[in-house]
Order: structure tokens, then sequence, then C-alpha cells
């Protein structure tokens, strides 16, 4: 062992300057990356975050407030709570409204590939959003969450249409009553 | 058992110490193998004997009987699960009146009365209970986690504690893992060779269900149990959090996952299936944990001894991976340290920095920009606590303005480390203010 340290101390020849007598607290690797990766959101004009605590970069809200397609006018809160296995685990991601659409369950999860089977630790949370903000603008009838929801939009593209609007006011779809998310 | 904690050769001389005859041989001369600067003999017995262990997690059956078998007295052992029935059948220390107990305490008491001499010191928790303190005492960490995220734990925790300036601060970390036929072992040595963090890549990520198919189509038992764990907790018991080691826990999600599957027509979920799905728990296979944590133990002999070359001496080889599925392959190779690792990388180990702690935050950072190796242009920056400030996202921004103006002493402890980014650069900046 003594071996292996003498070889190291050859590696660096690196000033050791005496460091102080606090306790070391060390930044995580989640921190660490989640801090790059909020440098490189691009939120644009329809994207904010809210940080309820700003110490605490691993839980946040988003909100995307779409500018065109049939969801135009709502403003869409998703909740995100990331772990300290991040990026290895994806972050949690829920939409914290009761809303109608087919990607989207009454309880808020969300189906979106990257946030679960497709998940990779080289993907970032800007492609999560972009990724979120993409199934406002084209709701897939192909993944349903909502099985009612993606029924409407294959079996009739204009009721579903006439629904969202419906929904996003606040009002009845079927037996359910939707949260009112107009701007 | 008290005269045998670890001081001296209690076995020695005499008829026990036969047990260690062709231990002995190797520990008592010269081979081809061994570093000429090593002495054998007495002093080679004893420091083995001496030498203090740590071993943690889901290999422990194997890796306790192995170290002690090994020569090892002092072994530390750390590990939070109770004996369940399903594990009696490869988890060849415990017996069917031990469940429910500890497995750390079943283990350590058997191996000490099987093995005469041996000190075991279990330790019934996480490992993250324990700091860098604790950690501090063994001369080798010996590893069969179960998870990433505990692996990528005590990694960081190690490469933490190595002090430029002791020496002893470097605890090398012997790693095992299996996923059924296949497995690995590895040598590191903190911040000198490649770490599991830098070594992340190896693992596959875990294979997902989409959970549209959860929601609507399940197909197997183990779907049932995922949309029960995934989706009606959060509808049912969102007020709780859920805690993977409360049986009653399990055994709410595995009567709900019961019901979905007999909805669906799905056979097979059972209760052992479920708290499987929900730890994660890769099905074990008996063998392939026996040959990596004989593989691990072999090694750490080799390092405590210094009998023989072992694996992970810094520019030699450091992983071995077993694959036993499609016939049988081993590989072992060098896998090399990243510079870019967010643990152990070069750019990642906290410089020490002189600074004023009477400079304002604002202050701290126009230094830094003048700094030739840093030269920042909009740096964002944090302690472990705190969010000192953000350039990013606005509203993070205007929340952390307010530290711009505050005196550093009132925003760190001295010797707090800091990391600093800055979207013109890939790089990340790890300094650790000493104040002057
Ligand atoms: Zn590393």
């Amino acid at each position: 062992m003594l071996k292996i340290w003498s070889m190291k101390q050859k590696q660096q020849q690196d000033e050791a300057a005496a460091t102080g007598g606090a306790k070391k607290k060390k930044v995580t690797a989640a921190q660490l990356r989640v801090q790059k990766d909020l440098s490189e959101l691009s939120l644009g004009s329809t994207m904010k975050t809210n940080f309820p605590n700003p110490d605490d970069i691993l839980n946040f809200t988003l909100t995307i407030e779409p500018d065109e397609g049939m969801y135009k006018g709502g403003r869409f809160i998703f909740d995100f709570k990331i772990n300290q296995n991040f990026p290895h685990d994806p972050p949690k991601v829920k939409c914290t409204q009761k809303i109608y659409h087919p990607n989207i369950d009454l309880e808020g999860n969300v189906c979106l590939n990257i946030l679960r089977e497709d998940w990779k630790p080289v993907l970032n949370l800007n492609a999560v959003i972009v990724g979120l903000q993409f199934l406002f603008l084209e709701p897939n009838a192909s993944d349903p969450l909502n099985k009612d929801a993606a029924e409407d939009l294959k079996a009739n593209r204009e009721g579903f249409k006439r629904n969202v609007r419906l929904s996003l006011g606040g009002g009845n779809v079927g037996k359910q009553t939707f949260d009112r998310v107009l701007k | 058992m008290d005269e045998a904690t670890g001081t001296g050769l209690p076995n020695r001389p005499g008829a026990q110490r036969m047990r260690w005859k062709y231990l002995d041989n190797i520990l008592t001369r010269h081979g081809p193998f061994t570093d000429p600067d090593w002495e054998p003999g007495e002093a080679a017995i004893e420091g083995l004997a001496r030498a203090k262990l740590l071993g943690a997690g889901g290999l422990g059956c194997e890796i306790l009987k192995n170290l002690a078998l090994s020569g090892f007295q002092d072994i530390h052992v750390i590990d939070m699960d109770t004996i369940d029935v399903s594990n009696l059948n490869r988890q060849f220390l415990f017996r069917q009146a031990d469940v429910g107990k500890y497995k750390a305490e079943v283990a350590a008491k058997f191996v000490e009365k099987r093995v005469k001499g041996v000190k075991i010191t279990p330790y019934c928790g996480k490992i993250q209970d324990k700091d860098e303190e604790y950690y501090k005492q063994f001369a080798i960490i010996v590893c069969g986690l179960d998870s990433i995220e505990a692996r990528r734990w005590i990694n960081a925790t190690l490469v933490g504690m190595v002090d430029d300036q002791d020496p002893d601060s470097m605890k090398p970390l012997i790693d095992g893992g299996t996923e059924g036929f296949k497995g690995q072992a590895r040598v590191i040595f903190p911040t000198m060779t490649s770490c599991i963090e830098c070594q992340l890549d190896m693992h596959a990520p875990r294979a997902a269900v989409p959970l549209c198919t959860l929601a609507t189509i399940p197909r197997q038992p183990q779907h049932c149990i995922e949309w029960a764990h995934i989706i009606a907790w959060e509808e049912e018991r969102k007020d709780i959090t859920l805690d993977n080691d409360d049986p009653e826990h399990i055994t709410w999600l595995y009567q709900k996952a019961l019901t979905r599957a007999q909805e669906f027509n799905i056979p097979g979920v059972t209760y052992s299936m479920t708290q499987g799905v929900v730890k994660n728990i890769i099905p074990a296979i008996a063998s392939t944990n026996a040959i990596v944590a004989a593989s691990c133990c072999n090694e750490a002999f080799k390092l405590a001894t210094s009998t023989n070359p072992f694996l992970g001496f810094p520019g030699t080889d450091n992983y071995m991976m077993y694959t036993g599925d499609e016939s049988i392959y081993t590989y072992t190779f060098q896998h090399m340290k990243k510079s870019d690792c967010p643990v152990c990388g070069d750019d990642n180990i906290a410089r020490p920095l002189q600074v004023d702690s009477d400079f304002t935050l604002q202050e701290f950072l126009d230094s830094l920009a003048e700094r030739p190796e840093a030269q920042l242009k909009k740096p964002s920056i944090r302690s472990q606590e705190k969010s000192l400030y953000y350039q990013f996202p606005p509203d993070l921004r205007e929340q952390t303005r307010p530290n711009l103006s505050k005196k550093l002493y009132e925003l760190v402890q001295n010797g707090e480390e800091v990391v600093i980014t800055d979207p013109a650069f890939p790089l990340t900046f790890k300094y650790k203010l000493v104040f002057k």
C-alpha cells in the first residue's frame, strides 16, 4: 500500500495547502449534474421554473404555457423530483393538475418514453422539458395513459379539441371534472 | 472469543495452526511473483491477521466466509437486511430458526463459531448510516452491494476521504456484483484509478416497461406489481412515503397487484416477487455469487499481504468481468479513469483556494474571472447545502441574487467545498475555500 501511495505522491506535484477544520460537505454528483443541466435549459417564452427552496435544486416545478396547438391558453404545472441517483435514474415528473390529455392520467402521471424506458444518463433535463412541451403540441393516442381521452382523439379529432377547450376551463368531459388551467 | 481480538496469533503454535498450513506456505516464502521488497514470514502473517476489513452487502455470506478462511481476523460487516425464507437456499450461514433476524448478526456469530480466532463485528443498517470516521478505520473495503445507488455512495465517500497528506486515508475498494450468470470484480484505488462513477456505463440501465403498458395492457405478473407500485400507491396512499423495507407496505402492494392480475387473468404474482420488483432485486444465482465473491476475497488477500500482484494496481488491469450465460468467458482489462468523472475526475477534486472571508460573493466571483485556469464569464456556484448564486434559470437567479452582496463567511464555512459551473465551459471547478 505504501508503494501505491508513493506513486500517488509522484502523480501530483500540486501544492497542498492546509484546509480549515470544517466538516467536509461535498456537493453530490446529482447536484453537480443538475447544476450543469439547469444552465443548459432553453425555456423560451413558454416555460418557466419555480424553486420553492432555492437551495434545493433537485425539487422544482416547471410551468408550460403552450403558444400553439390545442392546449394553447393553458398553464400546466409539472413537479420535478430528482433523486441522488440522477442521472442514472430519470427525474420523476408529474402534472400537478387534473387535466384531460391522452398521455397524462388523472393522477398526473406522464407517459413520455424518456421518463422511463428510454431514459439514458446522457439525456438531460432539457430533453425532458422539450418532450413535455411536445406532448401538448402532439398528443399521442397510441400510448394512452388516459384511455378515454385517447379514444376520443382517435375517434373524432374535432370532438377531442372541443373536449380539450372544455377541460381547460374547468369543465366536465364524460364523468370527470377537470381543473381550470386557463391563464 | 475475546482472546482473539485481532492482536497476536491466538492459534499459533500448535495443532490449530494446521488449518492455515497452505496459507502459511504462501506467507512464509518468496514466490515467482512476490514483490522483491516484501518480507515473508511472521510479520506477513501478523499483518494479515491485524488488517481490519469491512464487508458490505448482498454477497455477505460468501465474502465473510472467504475472508475468515483467508486468514483475516478482524472483520466488520454491514448489512441492513433480515433473513427471509427465500434466502436459505443459497445463503448458507442461515438456518430456518434465523428467519426474521438480522443477517449481519447471524452471519457474524456463525463464522466466529466455525473459524476460531476470527472476530466479526456486525452492524445492522445501511452503509449510509456511517461517516468518514467509521470508514477510516479499515484497511480495505470489500463490497457486494445490490444497488447502484449504494455503490455510488460508498465510492463517492471513499474518493472524498482521500487526504493528500495522509497515506492512510486512501482505502482500496474491492467491488463485486452479479446479475444472473454474469458478474464482475473490480478494485479501485480512490482518486488514483478509475472509480465506480467512471465505470457507470458498464451497468446496463434497468429495463423499464412503458407506463402506458402498465396502465392499460399488463401482460406479465411483474407489470401488475409495477402498476401497484407506481400508480395504485400514488392514487390511494399518496401521503405515506413508500418504504421498501416495511412488510406492511409490501403486503399492500402485493394485494393490489394480485387483484389486478386476477382481473387480467395473469398468474404468478407472489409476495417475494413483489418484494423483488419493488426493490429491483436481480435474481441471484448462488454459484455466480460464489465465483465473484471468491475473486474479490483473493484480491483482498493479495492486497493485504503483497504476496502476489493484484487486480487494480495503478496502471494495470482493474476490472474482471465474468460472463457465464453464453458458455463461459472472462475478460480482465484496464478501465481508464475519466478526467471528467464527476466524482474522481482531476477537474473535480476540490483544489484548496485561499480567499478573504471578508470578500462579498460578487467580489469572489469577480476574482475568479481573473484566475488564469478559470476565466469564468457567467459562473453559477453552490455548496452542498446552499445555492449561492445561479445565473440560470431566471427564478433561481432572482432568488440567489441577494447572496452576491453577502460576505463569504456568512455563506460558507472555512474549508467548505464549492462547485462552479459556467455554460461557456464543459468543465466544473471545485474549490475548497480556505479563509486567509
Ligand atoms: Zn471516477
